[in-house]
């Protein structure tokens, strides 16, 4: 009980006290330079009420969803592919090396180039920001796998494909799943700034188009509604973790 | 119960086993290895660490082949693992995300036996170990004792005519361990596989085995055969037992020495 209660208790102090400072410190400096927290709580409330916000937090999520979707699609077969295919994974590793240290951002005028202003980049940036985290995820995940496991497979005669199925994907699964939660995080921070680049919607959008109208408050606002929405996906991924974990008999 | 009798198993000759090392010099693990193992006989493998006892056990069980010499079960040369011989392992090999009852149907659908059949047949091998009552529990709710019993069950299931055995009990409290023995005895009187048992430890070796095999290290070869002729159940403390084990303390040591003194030569 008390364990619980500090474990609300410290947090919210902390938050509290931030928000003091912040307000404060916002006293010093006009609204348009450093809008105060309640400045910025009055903005989401109007920004709410026009319907904008809901709007571009709506485009964001599928956005999101989709471009993460898509990566982890295409990233996870192709991940067990090469964690399991020695000679493979040699030929593609030097390519893969070269091309994940490039920040996502960097693809933003090819993308715009290839595929125009709208939906189509913020997408392509997404879809980057996630993919090589799965990707390697999964790759060292297979690698990672007992040979006892497979040991097993073979004496009792499994096929190939129940080898697979049966076995090297439940048991790459855990390590898989590190990678989808990374590439969460990393998805999400590259969503805002795709968005900010190449789409004319989104929360992305909504901080760079409050910017061209000098409303401070808005941007802070868009920030602090990203940042939310962050910590609700991050905190959603975790709780599915831990049940797959228990699933899984990796955690308890 | 002399072996004389029985049908020939698994029969060795002339087996040998080298790695080529970093260098590309030669290091033979195994040389010269001849035996033969009877159907429904129970064989010990113990010697030292580096005796090659593990190579000698993935060879048998098909993991590995030998660099020469041949290796047969049942008049057919040994080419790739077989559901028919199945390799116990120390640590297991449970498939942690699978409950008790789904690691032991694992083997039977590798099989392709129908579904209800299959659960019939894992419910009973999962009696015969005593975990009737964990079939739901999942590996990382069991003990150690009770994690081998699973894997000895996955493997009863699919009715082996082998169980290769790689130092199972190693791993266990020596409680547990003595527990476990006498439940595999009593497993192998009632199904009468063959067994090839290899442990580090004489006392088990001399308790399980109708007949333990003594290895040597540098390079890993076979340095005796004994016959424990004792009848089981056997008494840990029986006098017979007791000669027996000085026996083979004395030629384990011998054994032993040789392997200090080799590497001491060849530093």
């Amino acid at each position: 009980m008390r364990e619980n209660l500090t474990k609300i208790a410290l947090p919210a102090g902390t938050l509290l006290a931030f928000a003091v400072l912040w307000q404060f410190a916002a006293r010093r400096y006009p609204p348009e330079q450093f809008p105060a927290p309640s400045d910025v709580v009055r903005a989401i409330a109007e920004l709410a009420a026009n319907g904008t916000l809901w709007n571009n937090i709506g485009i964001s999520l599928a956005r999101f969803t989709g471009a993460y979707t898509l990566a982890v699609i295409v990233a996870i077969p192709l991940g067990l592919f090469l964690g399991r295919f020695v000679r493979c994974h040699q030929a593609v590793d030097p390519l893969v090396q070269v091309l994940r240290p490039i920040s996502p951002i960097a693809w933003f005028p090819l993308a715009v180039l290839w595929f125009g202003i709208g939906n189509a980049p913020a997408v392509f940036i997404i879809f980057l920001a996630a993919f090589y985290p799965v990707l390697l995820a999964t790759i060292s995940a297979v690698r990672a796998i007992p040979p006892v496991y497979l040991k097993v497979a073979t004496n009792f005669g499994a096929k190939p494909v129940m080898t697979f199925l049966r076995v090297i994907v439940p048991a790459a699964f855990p390590g898989i799943m590190v990678g989808l939660h990374i590439a969460v995080g990393t998805a999400w921070i590259h969503l805002v700034a795709g968005e900010m680049l190449g789409a004319q919607s989104g929360l992305g959008f909504m901080i760079v188009d409050a910017r061209n109208f000098l409303r401070t408050d808005w941007i802070m606002a868009g920030m602090l509604v990203v940042g939310i929405l962050g910590l609700a996906i991050y905190r959603g991924m975790r709780a599915i973790e831990h049940v797959i974990g228990r699933r899984w008999g990796v955690s308890q | 119960m002399s072996s004389g009798k029985r049908l020939v198993k698994i029969s060795l000759a002339g087996v040998e086993k080298w790695f080529r090392s970093g260098r590309g010099q030669e290091q033979i693990v195994l040389s010269q290895l001849d035996l033969e193992i009877c159907a429904g006989e129970f064989v010990c493998l113990v010697g030292p660490s580096g005796c090659g006892k593990t190579t000698l056990i993935n060879l048998l069980a098909g993991f590995e082949r030998p660099s020469a010499g041949i290796l047969e079960i049942d008049g057919r040369p040994i080419t790739a693992p077989d559901p028919d011989h199945i390799m116990i392992f120390q640590d297991y090999g449970l498939y942690p995300w699978k409950t008790v009852l789904s690691n032991v149907l694992f083997g039977l659908q590798a099989r392709r036996i129908p579904a209800a059949e299959a659960r019939e047949r894992a419910l009973a091998a999962l009696e015969l170990v005593g975990l009737t009552s964990s079939i739901q529990r999942r590996p990382f709710e069991l003990s150690g004792g009770m994690k081998q019993r699973v894997a000895i069950a996955r493997a009863l299931a699919v009715e082996p005519s082998v169980l290769f055995m790689d130092e199972p009990f190693a791993a266990l409290d020596a409680f547990t361990r003595l527990h476990l023995q006498d439940e595999l005895l009593r497993i192998w009187s009632e199904k009468r596989p063959t067994v090839v048992f290899v442990t580090h430890d004489l006392d088990e070796a001399i308790y399980l085995g109708e007949r333990v095999v003594l290895m040597a290290p540098n390079p890993g070869r076979i340095q005796r055969v004994i016959d424990i002729d004792l009848a089981y159940p056997r008494e840990r403390t029986s006098d017979d037992f007791v000669v027996l084990r000085r026996k083979l303390f004395e030629e384990f040591h011998l054994v032993h020495q040789q392997a200090v003194n080799a590497t001491e030569y060849s530093i």
